[in-house]
């Protein structure tokens, strides 16, 4: 069951990504990028993480997405791009060679390590308990032992905050590009003579 | 022979990551950059949550929330960034941005 759980999560995962990648239409990349999320927040829940599942499907499909979305529709960028052309000669099949790369080496130490590839020492915090629930578990860690670091991401968050309030804010010196002076009033003769006096 | 469930996991969460990777290396509009951005977190959550059930410690998924939350920080400056930057250039890529100025 579990593994049949996986399959079809892996699938659908992998075909998000792949959607976000190559979809022309940003609008389709966004609904790509939720089908993977929400395969992912399956997976969650497969390896019993029950709570990031949950927080997953709030905070990035519920908050992440919409506001990628919200930007989208705001820019009104929803028009089809053009990836036939490639900007930089060769830069997709390098791209493509790096990314095989990073995940055929990645691969090959899964397969050749085995069990042995995930090193360091077991239940160095706490062990995950079957009968305490999840949310306890995780709640008593991130108040004990990471107390520092969730300190540290309220201040991180504040700070996107202000930033994000600063970097949008419309800047009172930003003038649309006026419209170029007439030639005329240059000193330089009409290029078109106007027909009302041409037939005087 | 039974499957080994939890590399299949991490195999799985390498090659979202690479996906993501040539994403953000391909792509040239700023908001596909972000959501492959986007999977290259996500790839890593998964990964946390894998080492966390393989070496049976709740702390992988204690991490999580820690990239949720800076994934979210990242989201929030990217998007005001773009949105920024669209203002004064609304047909602008990822190549034309060469200058940290409008």
């Amino acid at each position: 069951m579990e593994t049949a759980v996986f399959i079809v999560c892996a699938l659908i995962v992998l075909g998000g990504a792949l959607g976000v990648v190559m979809s022309r239409n940003p609008v389709h990349a966004a609904l790509s990028l939720v089908a993977t999320l929400f395969g992912i927040a399956v997976l969650f829940l497969n390896l019993g993480a029950q709570l990031l599942a949950v927080v997953q499907v709030i905070v990035y499909t519920g908050a992440i997405v919409v506001l990628i979305l919200f930007v989208l529709m705001l820019l009104g960028v929803d028009e089809d791009e053009d990836l036939d052309t490639e900007p930089i000669v060769g830069q997709r099949i390098l791209a493509v060679l790096v990314g095989l790369f990073f995940a055929g080496a990645v691969l090959a130490v899964i397969v050749v390590g085995k069990d042995a590839a995930v090193t360091g020492a077991r239940s160095a915090t706490e062990a995950i308990s079957p009968s305490v629930a999840n949310i306890v578990q995780i709640g008593r860690q991130l108040f004990t032992t990471y107390v520092f670091p969730l300190e540290l991401t309220a201040g991180l968050l504040t700070i996107a905050v202000v930033g994000a309030v600063v970097l949008s804010r419309r800047p009172k010196d930003l003038q649309p590009i006026p419209e170029p002076e007439s030639m005329t009033e240059l000193g330089d003769d009409p290029l078109t003579t106007i027909i009302e006096e041409a037939a005087h | 022979m039974s499957p080994n469930l939890p590399l299949a996991y991490l195999a799985l969460s390498a090659i979202l990551f690479a996906i993501g990777g040539v994403g953000l290396l391909v792509r040239r509009n700023p908001l596909v950059m972000i959501m492959c951005v986007e999977l290259m977190l996500n790839a890593v959550n998964l990964t946390f949550v894998t080492f966390g059930k393989m070496l049976d410690d709740i702390s992988g998924q204690v991490i999580v929330f820690f990239v949720m939350v800076v994934a979210a920080a990242e989201v929030v400056i990217g998007l005001a960034l773009i949105v920024a930057m669209a203002r004064r250039r609304p047909d602008a890529n990822a190549d034309d941005l060469r200058l940290l100025r409008g």
